[in-house]
């Protein structure tokens, strides 16, 4: 029997099995690769967290230093207020997932803040999340003990403009955030700007944005300034 | 046996795209991506390799089922052969490249939106046996590659003074260090891709005495 290419019933059969066959294979290659996935998302993670202390670290020490620095974490609601429970784990909060999800109003967030001991000192870091021109960006700061003065920062991104807005994860950038506070003389909050055409000399609250990353840079003012706000809110409570 | 193989024709399959039929300089296909990646030399050549691995498969699977695709739906089953070839580099460069997967981001995604793919599919993976599909897959894809590397070289030297992440000029030549040199941002912007393709071009066709005529052979 010689089959006729041209009849529907060739057709929707062959597009019927292609898919299948498509579908099937890609589904194994996808849930065969998952735990390498999951492993590097995690070293990726632990590399931002220990960046934002200025510890230098690869792939392949990431887990080692991070249970070396990293000595306690925090839960905290959107009041500030910190959230007990046995199955909480910091780390593990997905702070994008709930940048994401729309439906999730701000008081039902919950926000992980590590807490990072180098050279004898205590850090505060926090994890922030928010938009830039194409894509998610999200960072880490971390905080000297008086919560207020930045002791460093890390941006990372998924789709920001190579050469442009994706040069927020460069050291460049990173690095002007050191020093600079998010209080102002009287003790309230003002975070800190990235501002296009350059930082006011001496401004403890600006940093220079990137030339041609305008909307990338704002996402990066309006992510400090949504979060930080709400670790303040926590940071007041310890700051006494 | 090894005659036919490599018979004047094939070998024509396989240098033509590097030169006088270069998908980029010629038919001036494939140039979204060639503005987009060529920021820097890396992401270039990871980018280059993808392709040449999805066009080679594509080429060959859709060869290979050429007697068998319904001519109605032919379009559509490229589209799938190519896409899940790219979902399959994707997952794999998450995988065991995961720095290099985050640099290009979205793309590896937008191979499926590169008009060289689907067109040597349409013209002629559709209308071939196996082994002339493989070289004239090899032949664009390299041709294609070759194009990107050369502007990523150049706008990577000239924009960020550094090759593969190497930086190649001293710290002594900028102004920073009290030297006379300075990055040129301009190459980091996409309208400099543009700008470079097009001399390359210019060179290419201005090396050719009659370029129209040799599009017009084809």
């Amino acid at each position: 029997m010689k089959i006729n290419k041209d009849s529907n019933i060739f057709t929707f059969s062959f597009a019927i099995i292609m898919v299948l066959i498509v579908a099937i294979s890609l589904a194994v290659v996808s849930e065969s690769l998952s735990s390498m996935k999951k492993a590097n998302k995690e070293d990726k993670k632990k590399i931002n967290i220990l960046s934002a202390i200025k510890v230098d670290c690869n792939r392949d020490n990431a887990s080692e230093l991070y249970q070396e620095y990293i000595k306690g974490s925090v839960v905290i609601n959107s009041s500030g207020k910190p959230i007990e429970g046995d199955n909480i784990d910091a780390f593990y909060i997905d702070v994008k997932k709930q940048y994401r999800n729309k439906a999730l109003s701000k008081e039902d967030k919950i926000f992980p803040l590590f807490i990072a001991e180098k050279d004898g000192s205590k850090y505060y870091i926090t994890p922030l999340v928010g938009s830039g021109l194409w894509g998610p960006i999200w960072g880490f700061v971390a905080f000297e003990k008086d919560c207020n003065t930045v002791f460093g920062a890390s941006f990372d991104h998924k789709t920001e403009t190579p050469g442009l807005g994706a040069e927020i994860r460069e050291s460049f950038f990173e690095d002007e955030f050191i020093g600079k506070k998010i209080l102002d003389e009287n003790s309230s909050f003002v975070s800190i700007d990235v501002v296009k055409g350059g930082a006011k000399e001496g401004s403890y609250h600006q940093v220079d944005g990137i030339t041609g990353g305008t909307i990338t840079s704002d996402g990066v003012t309006n992510m400090l300034k949504a979060d930080l706000e709400i670790y303040n809110n926590y940071f007041k409570t310890i700051r006494n | 046996m090894k005659s036919t193989l490599f018979s004047k024709k094939n070998r024509k399959l396989l240098s033509d795209p590097l030169g006088d039929q270069n998908p980029i300089t010629i038919q001036v296909l494939g140039i979204c991506s060639a503005l987009a990646i060529t920021v820097q030399l890396q992401q270039a050549l990871v980018m280059s390799m993808s392709v040449v691995f999805v066009m080679v498969c594509a080429n060959m699977i859709i060869s290979a089922l050429r007697n068998v695709i319904p001519s109605r739906i032919r379009i559509i089953v490229q589209l799938v052969v190519v896409s899940s070839l790219v979902v399959f580099v994707d997952q794999v460069l998450q995988a065991f490249l995961p720095d290099v997967q985050e640099k290009l981001s979205v793309f590896i995604g937008l191979i499926v939106s590169n008009c060289i793919i689907m067109g040597r599919l349409e013209a002629f993976a559709l209308g071939n046996t196996l082994w002339p599909s493989f070289l004239d897959a090899i032949g664009n894809a390299v041709g294609y590659g070759w194009i990107l590397l050369a502007v990523a070289f150049f706008r990577e030297l000239f924009g960020s003074g550094k090759l593969f992440g190497y930086q190649v000029f001293p710290d002594g030549w900028y102004e920073a260090g009290g030297g006379f040199y300075l990055n040129n941002n301009l190459m980091i912007l996409p309208p400099m891709a543009l700008i470079v393709v097009g001399v390359i071009i210019w060179v290419q066709r201005s090396r050719k005495s009659f370029p129209d005529e040799l599009l017009e052979e084809n």
